[in-house]
């Protein structure tokens, strides 16, 4: 006769192992859910004006409230020139920061450089604005747009890029707030770039007896090619996102009468900002959910691409170029 | 013959020299032209800044214009909806990464998800308004506290998902393993023991986020909307430092300025001070 086993004083329930994993899932699904959630409402809000002008939306330049007429021209415009304006200005400069980092700079450097660049990223951009509005605005008005306008007022096609009030607010004076702004992020990828590259193709170039800025130029930036074009995408995503700053110092006038980089303008985020707690329930909110829906797919789509480009610079660590 | 191929090989040498020193030099002058524009908005913002602070700032309510004030109740708003934010935040956000780095690292699911986090983390923080707006406050009709916790727990998420997820990676397998071996069940292996030992990175990612959305103005603008007295009802539009600082600086009374320079230096102060706080914390783990 058998013994039936004896019981297991340890046997514990799977009750909560499962209970854990579900919760776990619940939160990465709510990231997911957060997405999807954020494209369903922005739709269901613009749906008025969707309805309304269609694609059509985005090529007509018309803004007014009272007549109920609205149109996405002008805050497009100014959300792309001002982003325009700030790579112009950031990637070069982010470039040559990266470079210094990674090439020129003594070793007890490098640290607290890198993380003086990264404060400059994690200053409130709330500050950017108000210094910009304040203090840089003027400065720009005095020593930079006044002499440019006298020089250049005669030449004809820069004469129209310099013509209006040259009083520190609009487009340029944006672009160049926000190419400060965003100079850090893309310093911060190109340099995590330009450090993966494989120390024996470096140095080979060095045996062969080229200099820095050869290596630099011939050897790693060919190599880093996705991932610096990865980091210029992220740049761009958040210069296009970016509101405070903008709002600040961009002027907010609805109307697109010229191409003068001097004259106050309108971006999505500063349209946003500054319109819609008060705008009414009706064309005029989903109008500018409208533009919030626009802004999001281009920065969707462009931070997307960034994505893709840097996880291609991954997959290409250490294979044959 | 080979004293002019010596020439034309000293002078190409000489021309890819002088190139060279020109793209250092240039640089150089890269890397001080972006710490000019760091110190130059530090200093001012200390200058400007500095002589609006005193004890009225931080004890009275935002007045009207051309009198005496403060910015207490903006101060309190500010660090209510932060905390709550947070709070709220942070375990969801900490639950996700454990499920990127734990349970599902290489699936279809986690590979979405963490591009997804990775969008939604430099996403326009405006239209996480937009979101809350059209979720929360259009449905009860009214602007409120808990719209604002809501956009800026929404902001927390990613960033803790993103800081969790990479510093769970971090922690060698070998003390998983050690763990399972000795019969723990996987959520008392990731609780007890992985956890804790990516306890200070997973800090660190807290700290980074709170400074965030300390400094974020757009997600409160149409949620959290604005108020001029002093509340501590989450039901009510609650003030918050950032949007203050906006509807002060936009207007011309010097005293709203004055403030807003005040409040724009105690938010300036709060970050960088966070932010370093966290950099010196990860230093100490190494």
């Amino acid at each position: 006769m058998t013994n039936p086993p004896p019981v297991n004083p340890f046997k514990r329930s799977r009750l909560p192992d499962r209970v854990f994993g579900w919760a776990a899932l619940a939160a990465a699904l709510l990231t997911l859910g957060l997405l999807i959630g954020i494209l369903v409402s922005l739709v269901i809000g613009a749906w008025p004006a969707i309805s309304k002008y269609g694609l059509g939306f985005l090529t007509s330049s018309v803004w007014d409230p009272v007549q109920n007429e609205y149109g996405g021209l002008v805050m497009i415009y100014g959300t792309l020139a001002t982003s325009f304006i700030a790579l112009l200005i950031a990637v070069p400069v982010s470039f040559g920061i990266a470079l210094f980092l990674t090439e020129l700079s003594p070793a007890w450097l490098k640290r607290p450089l890198g993380t003086a660049i990264e404060l400059l990223a994690a200053v409130p951009s709330i500050v950017y604005g108000m210094w910009g509005l304040l203090v840089f605005g003027p400065i720009l008005a005095t020593y930079v747009q006044q002499p440019l306008q006298s020089l250049f007022s005669e030449v004809p096609y820069l004469g129209a890029l310099v013509s209006g009030p040259p009083v520190g607010i609009g487009i340029l004076s944006a672009g160049i707030i926000l190419a400060i702004m965003i100079i850090p992020f893309i310093a911060s990828v190109m340099r995590d770039v330009f450090e993966v590259t494989p120390v024996l193709l470096k140095e080979s170039a060095y045996g062969l007896g080229a200099t820095t800025w050869e290596v630099v130029y011939k050897v790693v930036l060919p190599y880093t090619k996705a991932g610096v074009m990865g980091g210029i995408m992220l740049g761009l995503g958040r210069a296009l996102g970016e509101t405070m700053a903008v709002t600040f110092v961009i002027g907010n006038f609805n109307q697109l009468d010229s191409l003068s980089l001097f004259q106050a303008a309108n971006s999505i985020t500063s349209a946003l900002a500054n319109e819609f707690a008060e705008a009414a329930d009706g064309l005029h909110q989903a109008s500018l959910i409208y533009l919030g829906l626009v802004l999001f797919f281009i920065t969707f789509v462009v931070l997307s691409l960034s994505k893709l480009l840097l996880s291609q610079l991954q997959k290409n660590e250490g294979a044959k170029t | 013959m080979s004293a002019v191929l010596h020439d034309a090989r000293l002078a190409k040498f000489n021309q890819r020299k002088r190139v060279n020193r020109l793209a250092l030099l240039l640089s150089l002058a890269a890397m001080a032209f972006g710490l000019f524009w760091l110190f130059w908005i530090l200093w001012e913002t200390v200058r400007l800044g500095i002589g609006g602070i005193s004890v009225a700032t931080f004890t009275q309510m935002t007045p009207a214009p051309n009198e005496e004030g403060g910015i207490a109740n903006a101060i309190y708003g500010s660090f209510l909806m932060v905390m709550l934010s947070t709070f709220i935040g942070t375990p969801i956000g900490i639950m996700a990464g454990i499920y990127l780095a734990e349970y599902n690292t290489k699936g279809w699911l986690a590979s979405l998800t963490r591009f997804v986090n990775d969008i939604l983390l430099s996403a326009p923080s405006i239209v996480i308004g937009l979101f809350v707006y059209a979720v929360v406050v259009s449905r009860f009709h009214s602007f409120s506290g808990w719209a604002g916790v809501m956009a800026l727990a929404l902001i927390v998420i990613p960033v803790v998902i993103r800081t969790t997820e990479n510093m769970l990676q971090l922690v060698p397998p070998g003390l998983r393993e050690a763990a399972y071996a000795l019969g723990a069940p996987k959520w008392k292996v990731i609780t007890r023991i992985t956890l804790r030992a990516a306890r200070s990175g997973v800090v660190t990612g807290v700290l980074l986020a709170v400074a965030r959305i300390a400094g974020e103005t757009a997600p409160l603008l149409f949620t959290a909307l604005n108020n001029q007295f002093w509340t501590s009802n989450l039901g009510q539009p609650m003030a918050s430092l950032p949007v203050t600082i906006f509807k002060f600086a936009m207007s011309p009374y010097e005293n709203w300025q004055q403030l807003a320079w005040a409040g724009v230096f105690i938010i300036t102060v709060a970050v960088l001070g966070l932010n370093i706080l966290a950099r010196v914390l990860t230093r100490k783990k190494d």
